[in-house]
This record gives structure tokens, sequence and C-alpha cells, in this order.
């Protein structure tokens, strides 16, 4: 049975520290997550870990792609990719040799829903490295030399993109799932697209974007929470308050069933198939998320890799997972066979669908997938870096402080009636999207075949 | 699950890259690589054990001495198939219950091959390590194969050589490369095999490899996380102590005459959108090579490609303008002699041609006026530095120890990098160069598309 594993009352307590106006402790597992707010007040997680000499932060603020204007696809990733290409007084030669000449890392990175920004130091340069974060986001150049050098190396990987079966079957389902909202268009934006964009964009959308009220922040590493205040408010102070960036329209139900064929003449047919999924804040998110665990999430242990790799040699991988957005939840998974298999690939998938739904999951395989959730939960708390990333997606999601405390009961209160109940909400095998990226000569043969079995229920 | 075929030179570079210093001033003052403790089984199996007590967490390895360029004519593959079937059971741990066993305790496990070594690995909890310590070494002599499981485990290798490669032309066109740059070597070989070898294998082909290869003293056990080295000693005794060692073929690869002739290899794909360059030059590795020389050529590489403000980068992407992409790679942790590589992306509106000569002219300057000393004090304090942010990777120090062990470089060696490093000079770098870069030991590259 699941045992219990955390029956240990709340760890957090309040402490006080000078400079900083508050701080909530939290002892869970290896990380000991304090929250502290900066006299200017800025908000941050911190851990502090002295046995390394470096400091690691990450920033998300929300938003990303999908508050971008179609007509300016890519913007949010040509932001991205230039914000460490000068600031303030440095121009990008300047700043670039800095970050070199100090070993430090400025790193920016855009999604649907988020703008990430992350940074990375030896403890000994933690001041210049903050200064650097924070002339790149409250003044970065974007001049037009280097904008148009970014933008050349995005249009050669967009080109080259053209010709990768996996870039092109995700893009293709999220253009199917998503048809008409934002997220039908990719973060990389498109040719055309990229083409035409230039810096008066990044500045406005910089304004947009890079705000106090949508902005969460966490660090670890070699530093005291006095210090690290000072340096919030350093790096961070200087920035608007708000703006008016817009939400996202919500997406209660994917647009499926839908089979389409990309044809691409490769040996491996590659396949992306999905539906709806659960968003975070989903009462049911648990419960997906265990259910997907034994559908196809774990490793080896996988229904779907049971019946496709091990027992069949279909594949050499097969995967699902959730991507909960926003304003939508999406479940996907991918695989990739031989043209002579592909059809039947997909008919496996689309049975395991229907048994999960039908016949439920075992109650051993429901202690399983809670052993391994929760027992390997702490492998992701193995670096600094990932800890920071952690500690970001946690405040990004709204999950408490003590998260990380409370998450094993979480997991150890779904049923198997939840699982059922989950089961019915998403995994519809009728209702799948299925891009799949093959061989010209089969794409008449595979829409059929998949047309008709999705048509037939 | 076992995913990895190959290592790829950025991934190994990072092994290389990844050792620990903390700045010191004077040479006699720098500190050892991440502090390994090590002994040695009587049945000789040798443990590796380093200490990171921040998270409860350990990673598990254990290395064996045997990978693809050690595999006979006309099977090749057969290192990494093996490696795949290691997972089918013993009369212990049923078929198909190894990686659930790992997961129900919250472990995740998997397992890679190379042209040197094949790698099996579990990251969990810190106290499932006997757990980990008994079923791993269980599978030591322990495997069962039936025809059922390999036939079907052979479509899956199949199916992962088109994944990996058949689908992809840069991936096609690197197994040309490799295959010119070795004339006899088995380098040149792929590490998943050539297709009609890979059809071909069979389950006895799979029982003589591990029945000959697989043995406590053709291992290296490697612990890394929160442990205590004489603990795991101790474990080790307990479950791999009893193992029977067993007479294990000398390491003998075909050897490498001498290379004559540049080689120039175009290959033309559809698929192809952005033409790519590059050129490889014969080089020493750790093992086969003099240390100095080695280290010389890893802050050369360093020099040419670290980073926005290399010398290739700088010149090429930044104030030419006529690269989107160019960089350097060089592996010196092979058993037998490497290769130090150049490529480039040209940008739009430049043609292939101009950028090789670019990029030559790069080379040639190196070859005639070396590097200066500025540049090799930012070289090498960013390769300090990177060492240090590395020590943020409990696995990371597993892999370095393992890989280069069993490439038969030395533990001091591995041990005093950063001593090694820090002692470069550019006399040192323009004597590495002279000996590297010769045309005719080299193998040059154009993956075009089609037409062009």
């Amino acid at each position: 049975m699941g045992q219990k594993v955390n029956m240990k009352k709340s760890l957090c307590q309040l402490a006080l520290v000078p400079f900083v106006l508050a701080v909530i402790v939290c002892n869970a597992q290896a990380a000991k997550i304090q929250e502290i707010v900066s006299p200017g007040g800025i908000k941050a997680w911190f851990v502090q870990e002295n046995s390394i000499p470096i400091l690691n932060m990450e920033v998300i603020w929300k938003g990303g792609s999908g508050v971008v204007d179609p007509q300016k696809a890519g913007l949010a990733e040509l932001m991205a990719s230039t914000m460490d290409e000068g600031a303030a007084e440095l121009d990008s030669k300047a700043f670039q040799g800095r970050l070199a000449d100090l070993s430090v890392s400025v790193s920016f990175s855009a999604g649907k829903d988020t703008f990430r920004g992350r940074l990375k130091t030896l403890s000994a340069n933690n001041e210049q490295a903050f200064d650097l974060f924070a002339k790149a986001i409250t003044a970065p150049r974007f001049d037009a030399d280097p904008v148009e050098r970014i933008r050349g190396q995005l249009l050669a990987g967009l080109n080259r993109n053209l010709s990768n079966p996996r870039s092109m079957a995700g893009k293709a389902w999220f253009e199917t799932a998503f048809k008409g909202h934002p997220y039908a268009v990719s973060t990389e934006g498109n040719l055309q697209t990229m083409a035409t964009l230039t810096p008066e964009d990044l500045k406005a959308f910089k304004q947009q974007q890079i705000v106090k009220e949508n902005m969460v922040i966490s660090v670890i590493g070699d530093i005291t929470p006095e210090k690290l205040g000072e340096m919030l408010d350093k790096t961070f102070g200087a920035l608007p308050e708000k703006s008016d960036l817009g939400a996202v329209a919500e997406v209660a139900h994917l647009n499926g069933p839908s089979v389409q064929v990309i044809p691409m003449e490769i040996p491996q047919s590659i396949i992306v198939f999905g539906g709806d999924g659960v968003k975070r804040d989903d009462p049911d998110y648990y419960a997906a998320y265990v259910l997907n665990y034994i559908l196809g999430g774990g490793g080896f242990e996988s229904r779907l890799n049971a019946e496709i790799r091990e027992k069949r040699g279909l594949v050499y991988s097969i995967y699902t997972y959730l991507s909960p957005f926003e304003a939508a939840g999406v479940h996907l998974g991918g695989l990739g066979t031989s043209e002579k298999s592909t059809l039947e690939a997909v008919q496996l998938i689309r049975e395991e669908l229907k048994k999960i739904r039908t016949e439920g999951v075992t109650e051993e395989e429901l202690v399983a997938a809670k052993k391994y959730l929760n027992g390997s939960f702490a492998l992701r708390l193995s670096s600094n870096e990932n800890i920071a990333n952690i500690m970001a997606s946690m405040q990004f999601s709204n999950l408490p402080i003590d998260y990380l405390e409370n998450r094993a009961d979480l997991i150890n209160a779904v049923t198997l009636e939840d699982l059922k109940r989950v089961a019915q909400r998403l995994m519809d095998p009728d209702k799948l999207i299925v891009t799949i990226v093959g061989k010209s000569a089969y794409k008449a043969e595979w829409e059929e075949g998949l047309k008709k079995a999705l048509d037939s229920h | 699950m076992q995913k990895k075929v190959f290592q790829f030179a950025a991934l190994l570079n990072l092994f290389v890259a990844a050792l620990f210093i903390s700045p010191a001033h004077a040479s006699s003052e720098i500190p050892k690589l991440f502090d390994p403790k090590t002994t040695t089984l009587e049945n000789g199996l040798e443990v590796v054990v380093i200490e990171d007590h921040r998270a409860p967490i350990v990673t598990h390895m254990v290395w064996y001495r045997v990978g693809a360029a050690d595999e006979s004519a006309g099977k090749s593959g057969i290192a990494h198939f093996l490696e795949h079937l290691m997972f089918k059971g013993t009369a212990k741990i049923g078929p198909g219950q190894f990686s659930k066993i790992i997961a129900e305790n919250g472990g995740q496990d998997n397992a890679f091959t190379s042209q040197d070594y094949t790698a099996y690995y579990q990251n969990a909890a810190a106290d499932k390590l006997p757990l980990l310590m008994d079923m791993e070494s269980d599978r030591m002599q322990g495997l069962i194969l039936n025809d059922a499981a390999v036939g079907a485990e052979l479509q899956v290798i199949l199916e992962e050589r088109s994944q990996r490669t058949d689908n992809n032309p840069s991936a096609l066109f690197g197994e040309q490369l490799r295959a010119a740059q070795y004339l006899a070597h088995p380098y040149g070989i792929p590490v998943i095999g050539w297709r009609a070898e890979m059809e071909e294998l069979t389950t006895q082909d799979a029982i003589d490899w591990y029945n000959t290869y697989y043995a406590p003293n053709n291992a290296i056990l490697v612990v890394a996380g929160d442990v205590n080295a004489e603990e795991v000693f101790e474990l080790a005794r307990k479950y791999y102590g009893p193992k029977k060692p067993m007479a294990i073929p000398p390491r003998k690869r075909l050897h490498e005459p001498p290379q004559l002739a540049k080689r120039i290899v175009i290959m033309e794909d559809e698929r192809v959108r952005e033409p790519s360059w590059q050129q490889s030059f014969m080089a020493p590795s750790a093992r086969t090579g003099d240390i100095k020389q080695v280290r010389a050529l890893e802050v050369l590489d360093e020099i040419l490609s670290g980073g926005a403000t290399s010398r290739f980068s700088e010149q090429l992407v930044r104030d030419q303008k006529i690269a989107v992409g160019v960089g350097s790679y060089y592996d010196s942790s092979s058993y037998d002699p490497s290769s130090f590589t150049v490529y480039g992306r040209p940008a739009s509106g430049t043609s292939l041609d101009d950028l090789e000569a670019a990029i030559v002219k790069i080379i040639d300057d190196v070859l005639t006026n070396g590097v200066t000393e500025a540049e090799v004090k930012a070289a090498k304090k960013r390769m300090l530095a990177a060492a240090i942010y590395a020590r943020d990777s409990v696995s990371g120090a597993a892999n370095i120890f393992g890989a280069a062990l069993t490439s038969g470089e030395k533990i001091e060696d591995i041990v005093n990098w950063p001593k090694q490093i820090s002692e470069v000079t550019k006399e040192d770098i323009f004597a590495a160069a002279k000996a590297v870069f010769k045309q005719r030991s080299s193998v040059v590259g154009k993956l075009l598309p089609k037409g062009e």
C-alpha cells in the first residue's frame, strides 16, 4: 500500500532577518525555501546554499508568445535572443565580453505563457552579475546590428526546422488543436513574420512584458538574505509596476478529432497524438498526473511502452505527458515507427485509451505509480539549477511555499475512482488529434484508415 | 528505455571540463578534482566514490570496459544491443521487472554505450543503494536471454537507428565522415551498427558477447551522492565481491595506418535546407597522447569556440557576419586517438566556400602566429569557472570518472586536470596546433541541399 510519506506538521515558520521585511522558512526535503521580501518590496523564494561558490536565479514573467499578435509571431523568441545583446551603456560586444570575462551566464527564453530569465554566476561576482542582469531587463538596446545578426540565426533555424519531422509534427498538432487561437502559433514564429520584426517592436513588447506585476523570482546559492534583498532592489526596482498585456482566451476543449499527414520522405514516421488535458489548477490535476504516468508517462513501466515497444518492438520510444498551459490543458504523446506499422501503432494507442477508460487501472498500478511519483521527486531537486527552476515554476503556478512537503499527500489522495473519472474526461480515443510526418506514398492510406476509425465511433 | 547511444562531443566536453577547482594563485595550491575515494575489490572490480551531501540522493553506475570498437568484424551494434538486452531479466528478477522495481523504489534507470564503454546507472534516494547494488550485481553474470525477447528487442534497436540516424541527414552524414576519418580503426563504424549487420545479430551473438566481457574485473563501479565512501566499499564487497573474475581478451583494436591523403566528403540530401561545413583532424586522446599536448588542445578548443567572445564567433559571426553558427570540439576522453573538429554554417548570402576559406584562415593564423597570452589567460579562467559550475551536478561527477577510466585515462590525470590546465602555455598550444592541424590526416565534410 502507498505509505503515508509525510505526516509531519508544517515546518514553516516566520523568521526575522535584518533589512528584509519578512521571511518565511520552509524545510522541504533537501531544499530549505525562504520567502524574502526586499526593502523595496521585491519578493523572491530563496534557498541559501553555501557549499558551492555559485548562485543561480530564475525569473518568470507571465506573458510569452500567447500574448503576441500573430502577425508578429516570433517576437517573444526574438526578444529572448536579443536581450543579452547589449544594454545600457554596453553595446553587444561589450556586454558579451563582460559576461565572458566574469564567466556569468545571462539567458532568456520564451514559451506560450512565459518569458523566462536565468542568471548563473560564481558567487565572488554576485554584484556584477546582478548588475548585468539588471541592465538586460531594464535597458536592453536592441541595436539594429545585433538584431539583424540574431534574426539571421533564427531564420536559419526556422528554415532547418522545415525538414525536421519532430518539429513539423508538433507544429501541425498545435495548429490543428488550437485553430484560431494564439496557442496555434508557434513561439518561434515563421519565416515570414520573423523577417518583418523591428527593434521598435522589441522595445514596445519589452515595456509590456517585463514588469513587476507578472513576475516571480527564485534564487539559490551562496549569498545572505540581506545581501540578496539589496540585489533584488537594484535589479528589479526600476521596472514598471504593471502593463496591459491582456489575457489569453480560455479553451475548454481542443479541436478534435483530426488526422493530418505531412509528407516527408523519411524511413520512420513521426507521430504526435493527444487531446484535452488539465490546467495546473484543475482539481483533477493530480489524478490526471497519476493516470498519465500509468498510460505513457513512466519509462519502461508504462502501458503504451509495454504494448508497443516491449511486446511488439514497433518503436524505440513512446511517451505521453501533460502540458498544463494558462488557458488550456493539453495531453500529448509522441512516437516514431516504420511506415508499415504506422497505422497499427495509432490503433494500438486508441485501444489502450479505450481500455483505460472502460476497465480503469488496477490497485497495483495505482500503488506503483504513487511510489514512483513520490519517491523520485527528490531526484528533481538534485542541483541548484533544478531547484531554482522548480521554485520559479511553483510560484508561477500559485503553489504554496510548503508545497514540496505536501506534494506526496496530494498524490497519495488520488483514488481509483478519481482515475476512472479523469479517464472519461480526458482520454477519448474518438477525439484524438493525430499528426503524422511520413512518406507521401502512404498519405491517403493513413488518412483514410484513421478517419474511418475515428468516425465509426 | 536505454536511450543513449552516442556520446556526443558536447556531452564529453562537459565531462572533460567538469572538473573541480577553486581559483588559486599558485599552482601548488590548486586543489584536486572532486576528491574521489577509490578501492579495488579482490575480484578486480574498481570502485570510485564521490561524496556530495547536498541532497539525500545517489547515482549508482557500473561501467564496463567494452564498447562498440571492441566488436568483431560483421557484428557491428552488438555492444549496444546487449546493453538493451541487459534489461531482460535473470533467475532472480523476471523479464521486464528491472526498471519496474527501480521505479517502485522511486528510482530512475537507464544505460548507454559508446565506442569504448557500456554503462548502466540508477538514480535514487541514497538509502536505496543496497537494493541498487543487489540488482546491478545480479545481472553482471546472471542474465537470461531467449529468442522471443531478443527478437522483439532487435526491432526496437532498428527503430532506434531509424529515429536517431536514418531520419536525420546530419546524423547519416556524421557516419560517412567518421568512416572516412578512420581508414582501418573501428571508430569508423557507428556505435549503433550498420543496419545490414544489425539485422543479422542473434541471441547467440549476444550471449557470447556477455560471456566474454561482463565480469567484475572488467568493470568500474562509480557511486556519487549522499554516501560515505567506507560504507560504499563495504556494500560493494557484499554485493559485487562474490562475482567471479574471468580472463578478459586484451583490448586490441585494428591499427590505424598513416593517413597521407586529405579526404573531402560531400553529401547532398533533399532534406537539407541549410548547408554546413566541417573539417576534422586526427588528434591524440588522453591515454594515447602526451598529456601536456592534450591539455593544450583543450585550451585551444576554448580559445577557438568558447562562447561569444571566442575567435570563431567574434570574427565570423559578429564582425564579418558570414556565419550563423561556428565552433569546434575536441574529445580527449577516448581509448584510442580521437579527432579535433572545426565546423560552421554560412549566413544567408555567404557561400560555403567563402565560409570554409574564412575558417581555414583562422586556423592558418594559429599555425603561423599562435595564440595570444591574453587569450590563453581568459580561456583558462573560463575553464576553471566551468569546473566550479560543474560541481552542481552529482551525476556529472560520476560520468566524468566512468568515462575517463574506461577510456584508459589515469586517475591522477583526472584529479590533476585543474593543475594541468593552469600550466598550459601559449607555446604548448602553438606546438600542439602544429602537431594536429595537418591537412593529410583530415577530412573535410560538406552537407548540401540537393542540387546545389
